[in-house]
C-alpha cells in the first residue's frame, strides 16, 4: 500500500476510533501501564486500549503472528505522526514493549514469543525489570543474585533495588547469577517469573520527589522453571546489553513522553516579566535561556536525523549511549530552568496552589535521568571504547 | 548518521579525494609560508567541478546542486584548512546573484560558475556582524549615483573582481555591485589570523551605475537574508570540518601518546572529555544538515535553524579546539602541530556572520524574550 493512502485510512481510522477524552494532554496518573491489577481511569482509556490492540497498533513495529501492527519503519512514522496531529495519548506504556518485547524477538524460543508477547501487545502482564542489586549499579555485571539448578527449577535467591514498580508489576525479567565457576560477564542468565512465587517480596523506596517509583525486591528461594530462562545459561549479559541500548534510545528520545515540555519561554515571562526593553527581567537566566533553546534545537534535529537513519535499517548500536548521554543532560537542564523561572512560587510543596509542586517534583525526578539505565559517566566511557576505540 | 542522495554522495566522495589530494594541510602551510592568500591556482579546478557554481540555477551556468552539497564541500575544505573562494564567492555571492536577478547579475553568476571571477560581500561596518547596522549610504538621482562608507571584515575582498555591497538609499536597503577598482574606492588587503584574505573597504563618491543597483527596498532584504542564512549554515559547515579535524588528531594522539607507563586515552578522566566532545559534534552535525536541507526547501524555519546552527557550532568549535590542544598539552602550543592552526581557523569563522550572542539573541527575540 502507498504510504500516502496508508496515511489517510489511518487518519480515518483514528478519527473514528479515538475518544475524545484520549486527545487530551496526560499526566503521569493518566498512564495506562495495562497489567492484572491495574486500574482504568475511564472507559475510554479501556476502550483505547482494546481498540489499538485489535489492530495491533500498541506494538506497531512487532511481527502481526505476535500481536504487532507488522508496519514498515515509514508507516510506524505515519501512524506516530497522525496520532500526534489528534493529540492521541500512546495507548499503553509499559517496560514489556519497551525492553522485554525486543529482547524476546531477538533472542526468545518460537514458544516464548508465542506466549509472551501478545500478552504484552495487549497489556495483560506488566513486567518490572530486575538489573541493579545494592552491590552492582554502574558495575551491573557485578550482580550476585544466585540461581541454583536444582534439577527441576533454578532456585533464585538474592536482592534487587531500583526495581520500577515492582509493587505493581505482575511479572519480572531478571538477571541472576546461574553459573558461578564462570568468569563475571558468562554467568548471568535472563530469567522471566511471576512476581506472585513464593519467597517474592518488594518494598516500595521513598525518594527525593516524594514519589516512590522503585522498589527493593527480596527473593528468598523462589522457584523458577526452567523453560522460563531466554537464550542460553550463561547468555544473560547479551541478552541485558541489547535491552539496555533499547532502554538508552527510549530514554534518550522519549523526554517528551516522560515530561510535559511546557512552553519555558513563556513560564518564565509569566513569572518573571519584561524589562523596558522587552527583554526578560533576568539577564543570567534569559541568557542561559538561549543557550538552553539553541541545544533543545540541536538535540531535536539530531534525533530526527537519527529517527530517519535508523528507519533507512542502520543500527544504532553503542551510540544509543549517545542519546542517553545528550536527551538526559538536556532533560536536567529544562527541569532546573523550569524551576529558577518559577521562583518561590515553585517552592509550594502540599496543597493545590500550583498543582502541589508538580514542577518542583518533576525537577527533582529529573535528577534520577542521568543516572537510571547507565549513568552518564558509563554512557561516556561505553563511547570512549567502542566508538572512539581509546584504550583501557 | 547522515543519509544522503545520490548526487550528494558522490559530491561528498569527490571532495573528500580531490582535496586530501591537492589541497591539504600541507598544501595549506606552503601557501602560508608564502604569503599566499588567493590560492588561484585552485580557482579553475573548483569551476571545472562545477563547486563554484553549486548553488547557482542550470539556466545561470551553475550546477544548481544545493546548499547541502555544498555544506559537504566546506566540511571537506574546512578538515584540510583549504583556502578557496567557495565561500566568498560561490555560496555568498553566489546566492545573492541568484536571488537578485537581472541581466547584470545574470552575467556575474556566469563568471563566478566557472571560477572566471571572485566576488566578495561588504556587509559588516563594526568589530561584531551587525548586518542591520549600515551607515554606508547612497545618494543622489538614477543617473548620479554616489556610494559613501566603508566596510570591514570583507572576506576574500583583496583579490575580488566586484564587491557586493550593503548600502542605505534613505530608509531603502540597496545590494550594489562595486569595481573595487574604481575611483573612489580605498582598499587595505589584510593577512587573517587563519591566513586568510579580508579587507577593508572606504568609498568616498564612488559613482554608481544604476545598472550596477542588483536590488532594492524589499527585494533587497528578501536577498540579504537568503544570502546570510545560505552563509551562516555552509560557514558553520566549514567549522564543523575544522573541529572533526581538530578533535581527529586529539583521538588518535590520545591513543599512541603514553606517560605514565600507559596510554594517556586509558584516563578516564580524558576519555569523559573526548566522548562528550564526540557526543557534541555527533548532534551540531544533524543540526547544521537539518539547516542546510531547509535552505534547499526554501522552508519557513530556515532563518531560525541556520542561527541556531551557527550559535551551536560557535561553542562547540571551540571545545573542539581547545581540548585538542590542553588534551595534546606542550605539544599542542607548536606551530608543527595542527591544533592551533584548527583554532585560529575556527575563530575566523565564528566572528564571520555572526557569534554565537549575536544568533542566540535573535532566537530569543524571536520567541518574545
Amino acid at each position: 500500500m502507498a504510504l500516502d493512502e496508508f496515511r489517510s485510512n489511518t487518519r480515518d481510522w483514528l478519527e473514528a476510533n479515538c475518544p475524545a477524552e484520549m486527545r487530551t494532554p496526560m499526566g503521569e496518573d493518566d498512564i495506562c501501564w495495562g497489567g492484572h491489577t491495574f486500574v482504568f481511569r475511564s472507559p475510554a482509556q479501556k476502550h483505547w486500549l482494546k481498540v489499538m490492540a485489535d489492530k495491533g497498533w500498541t506494538v506497531p513495529a512487532w511481527p502481526k503472528a505476535y500481536g504487532g501492527g507488522g508496519l514498515s519503519g515509514n508507516e510506524q512514522k505515519v501512524l506516530a505522526e497522525e496520532m500526534q496531529r489528534i493529540n492521541a495519548r500512546p495507548p499503553l506504556q509499559s517496560f514489556g514493549i519497551w525492553m522485554l518485547g525486543p529482547a524476546l524477538l531477538q533472542f526468545g524460543s518460537e514458544a516464548q514469543k508465542c506466549h509472551y508477547l501478545p500478552q504484552i501487545a495487549r497489556g495483560e502482564i506488566r513486567w518490572c525489570q530486575g538489573y541493579s542489586e545494592p552491590g552492582a549499579g554502574s558495575d551491573l555485571a557485578g550482580l550476585q543474585t544466585k540461581g541454583v539448578d536444582t534439577g527441576a527449577y533454578f532456585e533464585v535467591t538474592g536482592q534487587k533495588i531500583w526495581t520500577s514498580y515492582a509493587d505493581q508489576a505482575d511479572w519480572i525479567f531478571c538477571l541472576v547469577r546461574t553459573e558461578p565457576d564462570e568468569k563475571k560477564h558468562t554467568g548471568i542468565s535472563f530469567l522471566l517469573f511471576d512476581m506472585q512465587s513464593e519467597g517474592v517480596s518488594t518494598k516500595p523506596i521513598k525518594l527525593i520527589s516524594g514519589a516512590s517509583p522503585f522498589c527493593e525486591t527480596f527473593f528468598d528461594a523462589v522457584k523458577v522453571p526452567k523453560d522460563q530462562i531466554v537464550g542460553g545459561r550463561g547468555q544473560g549479559w547479551t541478552i541485558a546489553k541489547y535491552l539496555l541500548t533499547h532502554e538508552r534510545e527510549m530514554i534518550g528520545a522519549s523526554d517528551s513522553a516522560l515530561f510535559a515540555k511546557s512552553d519555558l519561554t513563556e513560564d518564565a515571562v509569566a513569572a518573571i516579566g519584561l524589562d523596558e526593553t522587552g527583554r526578560l527581567d533576568d539577564p543570567m537566566l534569559r541568557a542561559e535561556l538561549g543557550q538552553f533553546l539553541v541545544d533543545e534545537m540541536c538535540f531535536d534535529a539530531h534525533l530526527e536525523m537519527t529517527g530517519a537513519y535508523m528507519r533507512a535499517g542502520h543500527e544504532l548500536g553503542a551510540r544509543s549511549a549517545e542519546l542517553k548521554y545528550l536527551g538526559t543532560e538536556l532533560n536536567k537542564r529544562r527541569q532546573s530552568l523550569r524551576v529558577v523561572a518559577g521562583g518561590s512560587d515553585d517552592l509550594v510543596w502540599e496543597g493545590t496552589a500550583n498543582d502541589a509542586g508538580q514542577v518542583t517534583k518533576d525537577w527533582l525526578r529529573s535528577k534520577a535521568n542521568t543516572i537510571e539505565g547507565g549513568t552518564s559517566e558509563v554512557m561516556l566511557s561505553i563511547l570512549s571504547k567502542a566508538v572512539l576505540k581509546l584504550p583501557g | 548518521m547522515e543519509l544522503l542522495n545520490e548526487d550528494q554522495q558522490l559530491i561528498a566522495d569527490s571532495a573528500t579525494g580531490f582535496l586530501r589530494a591537492s589541497h591539504s594541510i600541507t598544501a595549506f602551510r606552503a601557501l602560508r609560508e608564502a604569503g599566499d592568500t588567493a590560492n588561484m591556482a585552485i580557482r579553475s579546478e573548483l569551476g571545472e567541478m562545477g563547486w563554484m557554481g553549486i548553488v547557482v540555477p542550470e539556466e545561470l551556468g551553475g550546477l544548481g546542486l544545493g546548499y547541502r552539497a555544498a555544506g559537504l564541500i566546506a566540511e571537506e575544505l574546512g578538515r584540510n584548512l583549504t583556502v578557496s573562494p567557495f565561500l566568498s564567492s560561490a555560496i555568498l555571492a553566489g546566492t545573492a546573484l541568484a536571488s537578485t536577478g537581472g541581466a547584470v547579475a545574470q552575467n556575474w553568476a556566469a563568471k563566478l560558475a566557472v571560477g572566471e571571477a571572485v566576488l566578495a560581500l561588504a556587509v559588516d561596518e563594526t568589530a561584531k556582524h551587525r548586518p542591520k547596522r549600515i551607515a554606508t549610504s547612497v545618494t543622489g538621482g538614477a543617473d548620479d549615483l554616489r556610494l559613501n562608507g566603508r566596510k570591514t571584515y570583507v572576506v576574500d575582498g583583496g583579490f575580488a573582481d566586484r564587491l557586493i555591497v550593503t548600502a542605505k538609499q534613505g530608509n531603502d536597503l540597496c545590494l550594489l555591485l562595486i569595481d573595487p577598482q574604481a575611483a573612489g574606492v580605498t582598499l587595505m588587503s589584510q593577512v587573517m589570523l587563519d591566513s586568510r584574505n579580508a579587507a577593508t573597504v572606504v568609498f568616498e563618491d564612488v559613482a554608481v551605475r544604476e545598472a550596477d543597483v542588483l536590488a532594492q527596498g524589499q527585494a533587497a532584504d528578501t536577498a540579504l537574508s537568503k544570502t546570510l542564512a545560505a552563509g551562516r549554515a555552509v560557514v558553520a559547515a566549514e567549522q564543523l570540518g575544522v573541529a572533526k579535524a581538530a578533535a581527529d588528531q586529539t583521538y588518535d594522539y590520545l591513543r599512541t601518546r603514553k606517560q605514565f607507563g600507559v596510554h594517556i586515552g586509558q584516563f578516564q578522566a580524558l576519555q569523559h572529555r573526548a566522548a562528550d566532545l564526540y557526543c557534541a559534534l555527533a548532534q551540531v552535525s544533524s543540526l547544521i544538515a537539518t539547516a542546510l536541507n531547509a535552505l534547499d526547501d526554501d522552508s519557513a524555519d530556515m532563518e531560525t535553524l541556520t542561527r541556531a546552527a551557527k550559535a551551536k557550532m560557535a561553542r562547540v568549535g571551540r571545545q573542539a579546539t581547545e581540548e585538542g590542544v590542553q588534551m595534546h598539552g606542550g605539544i599542542g602550543m607548536t606551530d608543527e602541530m595542527d591544533l592551533g592552526l584548527f583554532m585560529k581557523r575556527d575563530r575566523a569563522l565564528t566572528e564571520f556572520l555572526g557569534d554565537a550572542g549575536h544568533h542566540t539573541e535573535w532566537i530569543l527575540r524571536q520567541r518574545g524574550i
